[in-house]
Parts: C-alpha cells; structure tokens; sequence
C-alpha cells in the first residue's frame, strides 16, 4: 500500500530524513517510533503531499506522491499532530465540510457522518461549536473527519498527544476495528512507547534514519534478558562494582541505573552480595521498546535535548486542546 | 476536474457564510463603525471646516451625503481585508492543514476564499444601506441592484489583495503592518471622507493610483447621481475590473506557491 524509496529532505542545513525506506502492505497498522525532531513528522508530510522528498520516491495505493498528489489526496486520511478543525463551526459542520472537499456523494454523506460521530461518541454533541469541546473530545473528532471519505490510508502523527489514558484505549479501539471491519492501512508517528505496542511493525527512526525495523516482540527479543533498575546514592560506586564484579556497564538514566541481565531474579542475590555500597532500591522487569531505544541508541527517548522552542509548542498545544 | 475546482470554491464560500452568520456581533459592529464615522466624524468635520453647504463637483451634495458612499467604501475595504487575513488565522489554528492536504486545487481554495470574503463584505454593506435615509440619500430598489456589482467589483478585488499578503503571512503582527501601511492609506487616500478635486499635486497623484477611489466614485455615482462623481461610471468599473483581474491573479499565483 506504501512503498517508500529511499528518500531525503533537507531543511536548509538541517538533514530531517536521509535516506528512509520501508514497504507497508494493506491492513497493516504501522508505526514509526523516535524521539522529537527524529523525522517522523517529515516523512508523513512527505506521504500526504504537503512536502516534497529532495531526493528517493514514495508511492502510495500506486500513485507517486511528487507525479499525482490529488490522486494520493483523495486516498488518505490524516489526522495531524496539531488541532486542525474549525473551531468556529459546529462538528457537524467541520464534517459536512469535509464530505464535500472529498466529494463524498450527497446520497452517503449523512449516514457516513452519523456513522463516524456515533464510532467516537459525539453524535449527541454535533450541534456543538467545537470551541466548546476538550481536548479529547476534539482529537476524536478529528479522527472521525479522517476516516469520513474512507481513506485507504490513515496517517495519524501522534495521535493521542496529551491525551488521558481512558481516551487514548478508546482511539486505539477505534482504529483496531477499523482495520478488521475495512482493511485500512495505518500509519502512525508516536513517542510513547506503549503506544507503539499496538503496532503490527514498528520502524525505529532516529537523527532521520531508520535504525531498526520489526515487530515489537522481535525487537524487544533484540534486548537479551532482564532489564534490572537500581536506585542508590551513590550511584557511581555501585556501577563501578557492578563491572568490576559482573563485567557489565550500567547506563545511568534519571539518577538510577540501568542494566541487561539475562535472568534477573538469580541475578538479584548474586547482586546483594557483591555490592557493599547501600542500596535503595532494586526492580526487575520485562524489556519495553524504551529498552530497544536505548540499546540501539544508547540513549533514552526522553533525553532528547527538546529544544526551548518544542517544549513551548508542545505546551501551546496542550493548552489549546 | 472542473467539478472538482468548482465544489472547492463552493465549500470555501460556504465556510465563511456560515461562519459569519453564526458571529451575531459581527452583524452589530458592521454597523456601529460606519454609523460612528459618519454621524460623529462627518459632523463634527462638516461643521469645523464649514462645508455644510455642500462639496461635490457642482458643490452642491450635503457633506453627510457625499461622505454616506465613501463610508460604505470604507465598509467594504476593512471586511475584504479582514476576511482574507483569516487566512493567517486558519493557519495559526491548523485548520489551513485541513485545506491544503484536501483534493482540491490551491486555485480553488483562493478564488472560493475570495468570493467568501466578498459576500461577507456585500451583506455588512447592504446592512449600512439603511441609514441612508438619516444622511438624506434616497435609494431606489433599481439603484440598490445596481450598486451590488460595484460593491462585488470593489471586495472581490481587495479580498483577493488581502489572499495575496496572507500568502506570505506567517504571524498576525504581518497584519498591523498591513492595516498601517495598506488599508489606512488606501480608506484615506480614495477621496471617502473629502473630495479630491482640488488637492495638491503629489496628493492628487496618489488617490488617482488609489483603486478604491474609483470605487468610491462609482458609488457616488450611482447613489448620488453623476452630479456627485468625478469619473464616467464606465472608467471607475473598468478601472475596477482590470485591478480586480490583475489581483485575483497575483493571489491565486501567490497562494499556489505558499506552503
């Protein structure tokens, strides 16, 4: 259903996206995992035609995303990372709107919009002006308007950005039935970890390259054992035992340490014995593809110098919502 | 693909209708602002500068009457100009996203925003028509029909100005540089609020290259009589038709080009 070739795009000296690939069949529910500024967002722009690739090919349901944009346009459905909706009308009218700018026939349009209002439960509140909606409320909406012209394609970039969790298992309901009831093909950007779960593959992107690319078991496999998490006030002390003792190096991450073990509940007495330095606290847990993220980058996805000028939009947004 | 452009200006159009008619107050201070130029400003002018006898070119018009197409002018520049800075707004809110992502042509989008913007700007002028009894005009149903080409003529070709500028917007500060540098000029220039006959040389310069004065005039014209007018009605329409041409192709080249 995508198929992306090898495609850059620079931003004045900024190399956003060098040189990503991928093929995404039909049915399959995507997902790009990254830290902020990674190119995740790029690339989406890329394949719904608001940017152009320097370099490389996109195809989407067939069309070449540069040589037929309005075929690819009329194909896709996007929810963006930030509101897109007029909040002067009514949800009822964002939607008729946009039944007409996708020409959705007169004779399906109401059945479809009440068919879509009733899937994230605003059929009640149509007649309201959007305005007066949360921000969840708003997030649902928008995804409703993308699925109105069923799109064979759904872009969602970070679709449930500041969202409560109870919202955010509702959109994922709403998109897993999507893909059983119609075979539609999703693509997603996240940097929540969780999210990427749901995913049927994820590509891992960083600095605007895909550094692994698989299903989330698999790549959580790439992490060998046991993730073992250490808190202590005198973290340096006990890392500098830990290889001294174990061979092992430690990753520090929010004043605790981290390391891999291949089997963390043998590994916690043999631990306590060789370590003389007090210890506060010791936790074992299953790898998560933050571990993935980790080992792959040695560094963690929030670690990500977000820059003054992201931690302001981000707010913006929030506050907006 | 001509279907396809033409449901994209109708969807455009029908977007700004309906957002108007929900904005009640828009209605309200459509007319508060021309009422406040014209009873209070046009007064208090007429009096201190001693011109209640008259001006026009026979000077023989009421100066309430002479400004009453002026203001309308007014009207109709500040709401075109405003309409097509929403533009910058729907930018600023996402909503543009929704837009330019959408199959339909960049074209489509900037022409049904200019017809959009205009109608918007014809009802606030249509609404200021009923005062034209407390400033002396009589307004004949015959007059008033003809009137709307002009007041579509006059929008339509500032609408498509302020698409042009929004283009390139990426801010509302770009807006007060707009309203400084543009559209007082433009209001104070176009003769609406004095006559222009007998202005220095330089002055007179620029409110000849101002394309509102012509659509003032035309107004005047019409509302007034050809007594009150400087120009044929034929000059002012043509002139007003080629700046309209002439705008409506430089916002859709622009628009096509924003990103």
């Amino acid at each position: 259903m995508i198929q992306v070739k090898d495609i850059f795009k620079k931003f004045g000296e900024i190399e956003a996206v060098r040189g990503v690939s991928f093929d995404i069949p039909a049915g399959e529910i995507f997902g790009f995992l990254g830290p902020n500024g990674a190119g995740k967002s790029t690339t989406i722009n890329i394949l719904c035609t608001l940017l152009k690739p320097d370099q490389g090919q996109a195809f989407l349901a067939g069309h070449d995303v540069v040589e037929y944009p309005a075929r690819v346009r009329s194909s896709i459905g996007i929810v963006f990372q930030d509101p897109s909706l007029d909040e002067r009308l009514s949800a009822l009218e964002n939607l008729v709107f946009h039944a007409l700018v996708y020409s959705v026939p007169k004779a399906v349009r109401e059945e479809r919009i009440k068919h879509v209002l009733d899937m994230v439960d605003l059929w009640e509140r149509r007649h309201d002006v959007v305005r007066t909606f949360s921000g969840g409320m708003k997030r649902r909406l928008e995804i409703a308007r993308g699925l109105l012209h069923h799109p064979q394609v759904l872009f969602l970039d970070e679709p449930t950005l500041g969202l409560d969790p109870q919202t955010r298992n509702r959109i994922w309901e709403y998109i897993r039935e999507l893909r059983e009831s119609d075979n539609i093909t999703i693509f997603l950007t996240t940097h929540y970890m969780d999210e990427a779960e749901n995913c049927d593959r994820i590509a891992v992107i960083d600095h605007g390259k895909i550094i692994a690319l698989d299903t989330p078991d698999k790549l959580k496999a790439m992490v060998g054992g046991d993730m073992v998490t250490i808190a202590s006030s005198a973290l340096d002390q006990v890392a500098a035992q830990i290889t001294e003792h174990f061979g092992l190096t430690a990753l520090e991450q929010d004043s605790k340490l981290i390391l891999e073990v291949p089997d963390g509940e043998s590994f916690l007495p043999r631990l306590m014995r060789s370590v003389d330095v007090p210890i506060d606290s010791i936790s074992v847990r299953r790898p998560t593809l933050d571990d993935v993220f980790m080992k792959l980058t040695g560094r963690t996805m929030r670690d990500e110098a977000a820059g003054a000028m992201d931690t302001m939009r981000q707010h913006v947004r929030a506050s907006r919502r | 693909m001509m279907m396809n452009n033409l449901r994209g200006i109708y969807s455009i159009w029908l977007r700004d209708i309906i957002r108007f008619r929900r904005d009640t107050s828009r209605i309200i201070t459509s007319l508060a602002q021309p009422a406040l130029f014209l009873f209070v400003f046009g007064n208090g002018l007429a009096r201190g500068l001693d011109i209640e006898g008259g001006v026009g070119s026979q000077l023989d018009t009421p100066y309430l009457a002479f400004i009453y197409p002026g203001i309308i002018g007014m009207s109709l520049l500040f709401t075109s100009v405003f309409s097509a800075v929403s533009i910058v707004w729907d930018r600023e809110f996402g909503f543009l996203k929704e837009v330019m992502v959408a199959p339909i042509s960049r074209s489509s989008v900037a022409i049904g925003k200019a017809f959009g913007g205009s109608s918007v700007a014809i009802i606030q002028a249509l609404i200021i028509l009923v005062l034209a009894p407390l400033v002396g005009v009589k307004l004949s149903f015959l007059v008033v029909l003809a009137v709307i080409p002009v007041m579509l003529l006059i929008s339509f070709s500032i609408t498509c100005m302020g698409i042009a500028m929004a283009a390139r917007m990426r801010s509302m500060e770009g807006f007060q540089m707009i309203m400084n540098f543009l559209v007082m000029p433009l209001f104070v220039l176009s003769g609406a609020m004095f006559p222009i006959e007998r202005l220095p040389g330089w002055l007179h310069f620029l409110t000849r290259v101002d394309p509102l004065t012509y659509g003032v005039d035309a107004l005047r014209f019409l509302m007034l009589g050809p007594g009150s007018a400087q120009f044929s009605l034929a000059f002012s329409v043509s002139v007003l038709a080629a700046f309209g041409a002439a705008m409506i192709s430089l916002a859709v080249f622009l628009f096509n080009r924003t990103d």
